[in-house]
């Protein structure tokens, strides 16, 4: 288990190989399909500090609101991340983004991206939301909540011990491209004989 | 005439949403811990699965959602003759809205052209309530959660499909299944639960997809040929070595279900309805005492 602490340098990602299993800690920021849809528009400056050698979270979490104004996370396992992919590896050039959380991989742009401006993708498991929840320590902030709603807001948080796998990483190897080259075979012979 | 208390009605509706979103189904829980077992020691398909294990019964003890996305709330509703629909479903959307401020439910229903959140899970067609009469004089809720993972690499085929090489029999509905399930890989939430409508139109026969996902993992198929199909089909799934979340593994899914409706002499359609292992369905019966029974 390699342990990541936030904000990261574009040298330690790419010491990260696909396989590698992680352990997440510090200040990342959740989005999803409208923020990513939000930013390709804008390219707003405030998200600079917030994603500069940080990490994207693709998740949409149920979260619950306490007395005081204060937030907290109940829920928040990854959103499919493949959605993401007319935007992703733009984003992550633009504001040095060292990592998307997500889950079911990427395509061949972001695999690209992330070899050119230094980023890995990494994979949570889905449904695990119960348990994820207990990562995230702290909501340090919310943007953009009344525009987006809850499950598509920024939610800038703090995690703790985040569990990920490395499934693809910044010298070409995705996970996700050699299992499904393998399924393909099979599934050629199933359906051909 | 059957009647019921609707303020108790409405609590007993939301302890029924409470469950569908915290507590899975113990054969559902049974046929991951039988993936579990099936995988090889020290794989990281058998880790994924006991930390999907370990999140089940955190949810469970917890009382918080298996999963973050708590899905399209589908209803199939059975009711005596007589009873107003309408009313349910204002009991239902009372229930609902009531989930979402405890934390049970995400806020999950958005205006297609706005993109405004409605903020309590409600909107058009948003949940999805069936209603069917029946001659028993009780009412059955039953209820599904169904994530946009999974929902997303469901899908439709017409056979016969030239490129497949599918033709319009049950081997050609088999192999647009596994062209479905190798396109899917991990997205939908490996392993998954196949419903499988063949026939119909392009909306029944959906809807017959979706209705195979209310029968339990371990029943059988009372058509001796889909009886077969099912077994076939998920022995040779697991075959495709997708695994857990698309991390390669013994086990791509924990179920098949089909079932069939006739069809018009032009159409011949297979619908998919692909369901993540957060499979999430509890069931409800209330009595003419007014008391409730969850399963």
């Amino acid at each position: 288990m390699i342990k990541l602490q936030l904000p990261i340098s574009e040298d330690a990602i790419r010491e990260l190989k696909m396989g590698d299993q992680v352990s997440i800690s510090g200040l990342m920021v959740t989005a999803r399909d409208a923020a990513h849809k939000y930013i390709h528009e804008n390219w707003p400056d405030w998200l600079v500090p917030v994603l500069e050698n940080s990490m994207i979270y693709h998740c949409g979490p149920v979260v619950k609101k306490h007395e005081d104004g204060s937030w907290s996370f109940v829920a928040a396992g990854p959103t499919t991340s493949i959605r993401e992919e007319p935007y992703e590896a733009a984003v992550m050039e633009h504001y040095k983004v060292r990592a998307v959380i997500g889950k079911g991989g990427m395509g061949e742009t972001t695999l690209t991206g992330l070899s050119k401006s230094g980023g890995v993708y990494l994979h949570a498991i889905g449904g695990l939301a119960a348990s994820l929840a207990k990562s995230v320590i702290r909501v340090h902030d919310v943007y953009m909540l009344e525009e987006l709603g809850v499950p598509e807001a920024f939610w800038h948080i703090e995690v703790k011990d985040f569990p990920a796998v490395v499934t693809m990483d910044s010298h070409g190897g995705s996970l996700h491209k050699s299992i499904k080259a393998q399924s393909d075979e099979v599934a050629k012979k199933l359906i051909f004989g | 005439m059957f009647q019921y208390d609707a303020a108790k009605l409405k609590d007993q509706l939301l302890e029924l949403l409470r469950l569908a979103a915290t507590d899975l189904p113990q054969d559902v829980v049974d046929s991951i811990q039988a993936a579990h077992d099936n995988e090889p020691e020290a794989s990281s398909a058998r880790s994924v699965f006991g930390m999907i294990l370990k999140n089940i019964e955190l949810a469970r003890e917890e009382s918080t959602p298996i999963c973050q996305d708590t899905g399209t709330n589908i209803y199939m509703v059975h009711i005596p003759e007589g009873v107003s629909m309408r009313k349910l479903t204002a009991l239902i959307h009372e229930a609902t809205a009531e989930a979402v401020e405890k934390s049970y439910l995400r806020p999950n229903a958005v205006d297609s052209i706005t993109g405004k959140n409605s903020g309590n899970n409600i909107g058009e067609g948003q949940p999805y309530i069936h209603y069917e009469e029946w001659d028993k004089n009780t009412i059955e809720f039953e209820l599904m959660l169904k994530g946009g993972g999974c929902e997303n690499v469901s899908t439709q085929y017409k056979l016969p499909d030239v490129g497949l090489g599918a033709g319009r029999d049950l081997d050609g509905v088999y192999k647009v299944i596994v062209d479905a399930v190798n396109k899917a890989q991990g997205l939908g939430c490996a392993p998954g639960i196949l419903g499988i409508g063949i026939g119909g139109d392009r909306m029944s026969s959906h809807m017959a997809a979706k209705n195979q996902l209310f029968r339990k993992i371990p029943d059988i198929n009372p058509d001796s040929a889909l009886a077969e199909m099912e077994d076939r089909l998920k022995k040779d799934l697991n075959t495709l070595g997708v695994g857990p979340m698309g991390f390669g593994g013994e086990t791509t899914v924990l179920g098949v279900k089909i079932g069939s409706l006739h069809r018009l002499p032009a159409s011949f359609f297979v619908s998919i309805a692909y369901m993540c292992w957060a499979y999430r369905r509890h069931s409800m019966i209330l009595n003419t005492k007014g008391e409730v029974s969850y399963d």
